[in-house]
């Protein structure tokens, strides 16, 4: 069975680490459960179909007290509520657009972690295409002007001369 | 000027970058701003025998509505303001008090000072969330009408209750008829 986990060979101290483990998580189970865990576990109780809808819409919407965290995420105290309302709702038949339209009506956009799109955000969505855009085109006129660019003579007349001279070392300069 | 291209380059994220440092991600702006208040009904803090109290019995007067919470240390920070507010006769005071225990938010008032002409319980934060409350204190200006007309997200400074505040209550005051709220957009849920 460990096997299907660790299968390559495996050090005696991580083998004996796991067994250990292994037996923690054993005797945790039949372990009296704890009042706290009682309370963290009691959604999982209630109807299926509500708590999977509520996943669903959770993850989707953010925390406002911990801003960078889902409401599936985050145990703070007002993302509990806020799961108790989302829970009430459904319930009353709400649909999940309705459910979000009411939270945002009460916390603005910035509760829905994918932004709408409309006016105000429309710098957000095409940003990214704009400057994508705006070097493409930097990049063409550079390349066009390089290439527009005429190959100058490399010496005029009068300075292959001297060169030639040079080369030839007659030396009329030095003297 | 092409070889200071790259410097102006520099020069404008920089720019950008210090100001997206010194912005307070917390304050969001609230879409609840001349939007009509929520409705509730909620019973008055140590006074169970009284009638609950609504917003249709807070009509036609300014009021400002303060969330606090015995639990909650901006409060603490915030309170000798608003005990020194409501010495003043500005405006009256309302507290909602917020997720908290009735003896626990009595010997905070007792032990502070209560500036609020009466707190009302919302034990379970459910009317806190009609209010688009994520961190208290927060502070609501409530018109004639009923219409919010100011939010303050956090502890209100004596800067803020001198430059925003008070200008806009002496504003409504002045003027309430000129009240045109935008109406919500949306039915609402409770």
């Amino acid at each position: 069975m460990r096997k299907l986990f660790f299968s390559s060979a495996q050090s005696p101290a991580l083998s004996s680490m796991l067994r250990v483990v292994m037996l923690a998580v054993a005797l945790s189970a039949l372990w009296p459960t704890h009042p706290a865990a009682a309370r963290e576990a009691a959604p999982v109780a209630e109807d299926p179909v509500v708590e999977a809808r509520l996943k669903t819409l959770a993850s989707n919407l953010r925390c406002l007290v911990c801003q960078n965290q889902t409401l599936a995420d985050s145990e703070a105290s007002l993302a509990e509520d806020f799961r108790r309302e989302i829970r009430t709702l459904i319930k009353e038949g709400k649909s999940d657009d309705e459910i979000v339209a009411f939270l945002v009506d009460r916390y603005g956009d910035f509760v829905r972690y994918r932004p709408p799109f409309k006016a105000t955000t429309a710098l957000l969505w095409f940003g990214p295409l704009l400057l994508l855009v705006g070097g493409l085109t930097v990049l063409v006129i550079t390349l066009r002007r390089r290439r527009a660019t005429p190959v100058e003579p490399a010496l005029s007349g009068d300075e292959h001369a001297r060169a030639m001279a040079l080369l030839q070392g007659s030396g009329k300069d030095e003297a | 000027m092409k070889r200071f291209l790259p410097l102006i380059v520099f020069a404008v994220m920089a720019v950008f970058l210090a100001i997206g440092l010194f912005l307070d991600p917390r304050k969001l702006d609230s879409v609840l701003i001349d939007k009509p208040a929520p409705a509730f009904a909620l019973p008055v803090l140590n006074q169970p025998r009284l009638p609950p109290v609504t917003l249709e019995s807070m009509r036609g007067q300014v009021w400002l509505l303060n969330v606090w919470a015995s639990w909650c240390v901006s409060c603490r920070a915030e309170h000798p303001l608003l005990v020194d507010l409501a010495g003043t006769g500005e405006v009256p005071i309302y507290g909602l008090n917020y997720k908290d225990e009735d003896a626990a938010a009595l010997t905070w008032l007792r032990q502070w000072g209560n500036p609020y002409t009466m707190s009302i319980v919302d034990r379970d934060g459910r009317v806190g969330i009609n209010f688009g409350v994520y961190g208290v204190p927060e502070s609501f200006l409530i018109d004639q009408q009923g219409v919010i007309r100011y939010k303050q997200v956090g502890p209100f400074t004596r800067e803020d209750i001198q430059t925003k505040l008070l200008p806009m209550v002496r504003q409504l005051r002045q003027n309430p008829s000129q009240q045109n709220p935008s109406q919500p957009d949306k039915k609402e849920g409770a």
